[in-house]
């Protein structure tokens, strides 16, 4: 029931917390920074906790397989190539071969494609201010895999011997293979994002609008990767086949090696767009008014995520989903501060992509299950659940 | 400080939607936009603050054109609070108000940004909303918070475009008395577009008033707001009354006087 406020008890309401009160100090703010504070601090012990994680189950990650090492071997191993004089080997020498040869440029090339898509995502997000979007909704996965596809099934004949060839980087055989194949995926990763820049209209349309185009980007690609596969002989039909289920197996420290730079180089600059990518959460005018280029901003945001992902797709194949599921993740627990929420979720994306493709290892050993398959069935029951979040439902 | 237009044209695409519009505006002073939906209010502050630049004529300050001034430099000049919001914002209210403080700083915020932003907050009474997050607020409190990122920015200059549109009376009057205690206590200048013509009477120390594109009238309050002007630029009939409290508008439905068009 309404109650009807006499002319005083109004007079009287409005002077027991006016805001002259507040402007006069007659109301404490200490507090206030103390809270912020506060936030930091769980949002770092949050990515410290994560990177914690992150180590030790990569830790663990070496040693299971279809064989199982002790973590004490596991240890050794990775301690002896540290440090030979110090800490001896392990006892059975193939575990060092194990290891370093075959699981651990896996176990990296998982933890690198987990960080790409996952900072790809919150940039994403963060650049169109779309919850829904992320390197495998916009349709770069698939614009990548196309790029990768064709080199795949062109690259040889078109290059010849010089597509086998290599240079030595840090005692690692380089192949010009791998730079070709990184080249094409960024070039049509690139491609598409402007594509659904251009056909969704402008930044800032709206959220279905972009996720459309980014479906319709998407197939348009997948036609023409069913056209590569079409086209190509018997091994390079294999070759595409395997590699689009999305998986780890033909990792190998080449590849490792020319992402790890690329990477690095992509996350540093993104973080430096973080705090001008906080101010596009106020919407385009406001962003400009706080003295940010915001087109130009985008057009650099989307083009280093293109970057990364395209670069770590070549190899891995498409990869679904870890661009929305990390940075949704971490939001849940710590906001969305651009600059914390992409270290936190590159490692949460690492995690996720480390755990899964362990779990497809081991889950019908000694065969393996592509990663890219389980990724499929956790993402999307995970976006389902996105998209029906009263949350972000009524943001759209 | 001191914003002078001159001749200044815009339009979206084809579209005119302001003509040859000059005025001055000066720190120290309330300037409120008046005029009915769609004369061009929203679109004249974004020329002001140059997220729009003018078509045609131009926009001064102090004597420097605003389009040779660089962008953060002028995001130090200039605070702009859209009219609503079409989209939520999904951060907390503290991350949404030290946005503002994006000029001054580099990649991290200083205890003083800290402190400017809890202050802003609490002038604008959002203080114990900090840590939630603003898409989750009402649309007055959402409204509170935006003008408190405006505060932390701390410019020479608000522009807000109908900051007043979804608080309740009570807000209102906060809003517009505490942004007017700013103006009048640290100098700061503010252009601000109204719909309620009885907060631009009170709170305005100018008034800029619209009609079809241009200027239909820029002067004083009390010398601007007449009955004729509202019934040639709203097409409504009112009557100024002298209150207790000073003068107020009462607009009356054509019909209330006998004049039913049907």
């Amino acid at each position: 029931m309404v109650k009807e406020l006499t002319e005083s008890e109004m007079l009287m309401e409005a002077q027991q917390t006016s805001l002259y009160d507040i402007l006069r100090n007659k109301v404490s703010y200490d507090g206030l920074e103390g809270l912020y504070i506060v936030t930091v601090r769980k949002r770092v012990m949050f990515i410290l906790g994560l990177l914690v994680l992150t180590i030790v189950a990569s830790l663990l990650a070496l040693g299971i397989g279809s064989v199982d090492i002790p973590v004490t071997d596991t240890l050794k191993v990775i301690g002896h190539q540290l440090s030979p004089s110090s800490i001896p080997g392990p006892e059975n020498e193939w575990y060092s071969t194990i290891i370093l040869k075959s699981r651990m440029p896996r176990i990296l090339m998982a933890l690198i494609t987990g960080i790409s898509l996952a900072i790809s995502g919150v940039i994403m997000q963060g650049l169109l201010r779309n919850p829904l979007v992320s390197p495998f909704t916009l349709g770069v996965s698939s614009a990548a895999s196309f790029g990768a596809a064709m080199t795949i099934v062109y690259a040889p004949s078109i290059f010849g011997s010089f597509y086998y060839g290599g240079v030595m980087i840090l005692g690692q055989d380089i192949i010009f293979r791998n730079i070709l194949l990184i080249l094409f995926s960024f070039l049509f990763g690139l491609a598409s994002v402007m594509l659904v820049i251009v056909v969704s209209g402008r930044g800032d349309a709206s959220r279905s609008t972009v996720i459309l185009a980014g479906v319709v980007i998407s197939y348009l690609f997948q036609a023409g990767i069913s056209f590569a596969k079409y086209i190509s002989d018997d091994e390079a039909l294999r070759e595409i086949t395997l590699w689009l289920m999305g998986g780890m197996w033909g990792v190998t420290w080449s590849s490792v090696l020319i992402l790890i730079p690329i990477v690095a180089v992509g996350f540093i600059l993104m973080e430096k767009l973080a705090v001008d990518i906080n101010t596009l959460s106020t919407g385009d005018d406001v962003a400009s008014s706080l003295g940010v280029n915001v087109s130009k901003l985008r057009n650099r945001g989307l083009a280093l995520s293109a970057l990364v992902t395209s670069a770590c797709l070549a190899f891995t194949g498409i990869i679904g989903f870890i661009g929305l599921m990390a940075p949704h993740i971490c939001r849940i627990f710590i906001g969305n501060d651009t600059r914390y929420l992409m270290p936190a979720a590159a490692l949460m994306g690492a995690l996720i992509l480390l755990v899964s493709d362990t779990v497809g290892r081991v889950i019908i050993r000694p065969s393996q299950l592509p990663v890219g398959v389980i990724m499929y069935i956790i993402g999307g029951i995970f976006f389902m659940w996105l998209i029906t979040r009263k949350n972000w439902r009524n943001m759209a | 400080m001191r914003i002078t237009l001159e001749d200044v044209c815009q339009s979206y695409d084809s579209f005119e939607v302001l003509r040859n519009i000059s005025f001055t505006a000066e720190t120290g002073e309330v300037l409120a936009l008046l005029g009915p939906n769609g004369c061009g209010k929203s679109t004249l502050i974004k020329t002001v603050c140059n997220v729009k630049p003018a078509f045609s004529g131009s926009v001064h300050i102090d004597g420097t054109n605003i389009a040779a001034i660089n962008k953060k430099a002028l995001a130090k000049l200039m605070a702009y609070v859209p009219q609503g919001t079409t989209h939520s914002v999904f951060s907390t209210v503290y991350d949404a108000v030290l946005v503002g403080r994006r000029p001054y700083m580099e990649w991290s915020y200083t205890r003083n940004d800290l402190r400017i932003a809890a202050e802003a907050m609490v002038a604008m009474n959002v203080g114990d909303l900090a840590d939630r997050y603003v898409n989750e607020l009402s649309g007055g409190q959402m409204q509170r918070v935006f003008i408190a990122r405006a505060l932390t920015q701390d410019p020479s200059f608000y522009l807000l475009d109908e900051p007043t549109s979804s608080l309740d009376i009570r807000n209102q009057l906060d809003t517009m008395r505490i942004m007017n205690e700013i103006v009048k206590g640290r100098g700061s200048g503010m252009i601000v577009a109204l719909h309620d013509l009885n907060l631009a009477l009170r709170y305005s120390d100018k008034v800029l008033v619209m009609k079809d594109k241009g200027v239909y009238a820029f002067g004083r309050p009390e010398d601007v707001i007449t009955e004729r002007t509202i019934r040639e630029v709203y097409g409504v009939d009112a009557e100024i009354v002298e209150g207790k409290h000073g003068k107020y508008i009462q607009p009356y439905d054509r019909s209330d006087a006998g004049l039913c068009i049907s």
